[in-house]
């Protein structure tokens, strides 16, 4: 998720890159040491100067994993990820405490999630909560699947790639929504975890209402 | 903005602040008493062009056609309630469109604003939400709604409660209640002028320490479970350190809050929800602004009726909130709250689904 303005008397404090490498095209894995406790799901204020404006994202490590993850792209223009993709090993990042009650629990549920909204579910994952969730993540191509190999080694077929772009093997070829309309028998007495863009959202859970998820069940994080 | 990051393309004259024009003045070698020339006829006027800027030298006139469009952007398409409420369309920019509502009644005029092309919120009763988000509107697209508007000068007041977040565009919402507000500028008292917001923290204290213009909180239910099904943002920016953040603000004398209430019969107007609602807004002086639920295809939340509605006003009433029930104007023509959309005329998007 990401937020437009930073509290003038946000309290930040320095880390240092580990790594920030470019995992996909667009697409970097910005890591650092954990020294905090956080829940999976929740997010940091990310910024390059004390006095700079945060912008929020999910981690997408363990809850007792040793480095936090950040998994961004690059917006065109846009105010931070530019230059955050130009970090390198040894320079300093901004962060602010974790927070946000986007988080992850025990009971079986769906995980939906698109690009690099699939953020918070690895979190979860990582820390425990995977072994009764479906997850199903939507892409434009073939190498928008962040984390499938571990992905697929621990969620099997539990595991859902839906990629609007390009065929492939073992993927669902059509948008992550087109999946959602053709799946039958959508349990309705469990929760539906959403995240990504708010037009991903907004068409996912609309799909879940026309099949008759009550709106209770579903449960949004949208990137801004 | 610095000399170093005036836009090198052509940008929008209109939704330029004082202060920006006197460094567009200075960046194409002009005096500087013509910032104040030009703030004039962009804001004073309804000129259309440069050409008719007449105490402007031609020379400037020149340099700022070169430069600068003007901004001014007429609506392409208009509808009008049985009530007299109109909803007008304009053009943004590449098939991009936004929605502005004009709603006069006995005592005030007001004009009900965009600051987006769409909405990144999620809100689940909004239907601006269900288009998505589209692009972020300038200054100058902000203040076109009003500079373009047949209605203009019969306007009294100005909400910032159409299509899109206010905040979630803080950098140019500043600009444009500055330019509203300005002696410069189109010189609304800021008492007349309000941005509504579902409570994004950060920009709202930029907007609180920096605007004299009134607040509306979006706030449809003060349970934090209940809120986040309601409205994604409730999972980071949660309603009650909102009420708290404007609670510590300097709010004057004369500045308003209002909290927005939409009213969805059985689910958020309960004697639970009155006795939260009095405890939350407890050190806050507001008042509750109830809203009737304009249904949305597809979105299974229920309306009220008037009955429950006036119970639910009375009770709030009761624990001492000064609560009102907002007309539902413009109902016939979709323009009423909640439910501007220029859905059908939004292009196919390059998505990452």
């Amino acid at each position: 998720m990401n937020s437009v303005e930073s509290k003038p008397n946000v309290k930040f404090k320095s880390v240092t890159i580990i790594s920030n490498p470019e995992i996909s095209p667009n697409v970097f894995l910005l890591s650092f040491k954990r020294d905090f406790s956080f829940r999976a799901g929740q997010v940091l204020g990310l910024a390059l100067l004390p006095t700079d404006d945060a912008r929020l994202y999910s981690m997408a490590n363990g809850e007792n994993d040793e480095n936090i993850d950040i998994l961004y792209n690059i917006k065109p223009g846009g105010k931070l990820t530019p230059s955050l993709a130009a970090l390198k090993p040894g320079d300093t990042l901004w962060i602010t405490v974790p927070f946000g009650s986007y988080q992850g629990a025990a009971e079986p549920a769906y995980w939906i999630a698109a690009g690099t909204g699939i953020a918070p579910f690895t979190s979860m994952y990582r820390s425990g909560m995977g072994g009764n969730k479906i997850l199903i993540h939507g892409g434009r191509k073939l190498d928008s699947f962040y984390f499938s190999k571990e992905l697929i080694r621990d969620f099997g077929p539990r595991y859902v790639r839906c990629c609007s772009q390009q065929e492939g093997e073992g993927v669902f070829h059509g948008r992550v929504t087109q999946y959602l309309e053709e799946t039958e028998d959508l349990p309705e007495d469990q929760k539906y975890y959403l995240c990504g863009s708010a037009e991903m959202v907004v068409e996912c859970r609309e799909i879940l209402l026309t099949k008759g998820i009550p709106f209770n069940n579903i449960i949004a994080e949208i990137y801004f | 903005m610095s000399i170093s990051e005036l836009p090198l393309q052509k940008d929008l004259l209109l939704g330029k602040t004082l202060s920006d024009l006197k460094l567009i003045a200075a960046r194409l070698g002009l005096p500087a008493f013509v910032a104040g020339q030009i703030a004039y006829w962009l804001y004073k006027t309804n000129i259309q062009s440069y050409d008719e800027m007449t105490n402007v030298s031609k020379k400037a006139r020149l340099l700022l056609t070169e430069h600068f469009d003007f901004g001014v952007q007429a609506p392409v398409k208009v509808e009008q309630s049985n009530d007299g409420t109109k909803k007008y369309l304009y053009p943004v920019s590449n098939h991009k469109f936004i929605e502005t509502a004009f709603i006069p009644d006995e005592r005030r005029n007001t004009l009900c604003v965009s600051s987006q092309v769409g909405c990144k919120m999620g809100c689940l009763f909004c239907a601006t939400g269900r288009q998505g988000f589209q692009a972020q509107l300038s200054a100058g697209q902000i203040l076109n709604q009003l500079r373009s508007l047949p209605e203009r000068d019969l306007i009294t007041n100005i909400v910032f409660m159409g299509m899109g977040e206010p905040f979630d565009n803080v950098e140019e919402v500043m600009k444009a209640q500055e330019i509203l507000t300005s002696a410069y500028g189109f010189e609304l008292s800021a008492r007349k002028v309000t941005v509504s917001t579902i409570g994004i923290v950060p920009a709202m204290e930029v907007f609180l320490r920096e605007s004299k213009c009134n607040l509306a909180v979006s706030m449809h239910s003060p349970f934090d479970d209940e809120r986040r099904r309601l409205m994604p943002i409730q999972h980071v920016y949660p309603i009650k350190d909102v009420i708290e953040t404007i609670v510590k603000s300097d709010l004057g004398k004369y500045r308003r809050v209002s909290v927005e209430y939409i009213v969805f019969g059985g689910l958020n107007d309960t004697s639970r929800h009155v006795k939260e609602l009095a405890r939350l807004l407890n050190k806050l002086r507001c008042r509750i602004n109830l809203i009737r639920f304009h249904p949305v295809p597809n979105v299974p939340l229920p309306s009220t009726d008037e009955v429950r509605l006036l119970e639910f006003q009375k009770a709030l009433n009761d624990k001492g909130i000064v609560t009102t029930i907002r007309a539902s104007r413009g109902l016939d023509i979709d323009a009423a709250c909640g439910l501007l959309s220029t859905k059908a005329l939004v292009q196919s998007q390059n998505s990452e689904f």
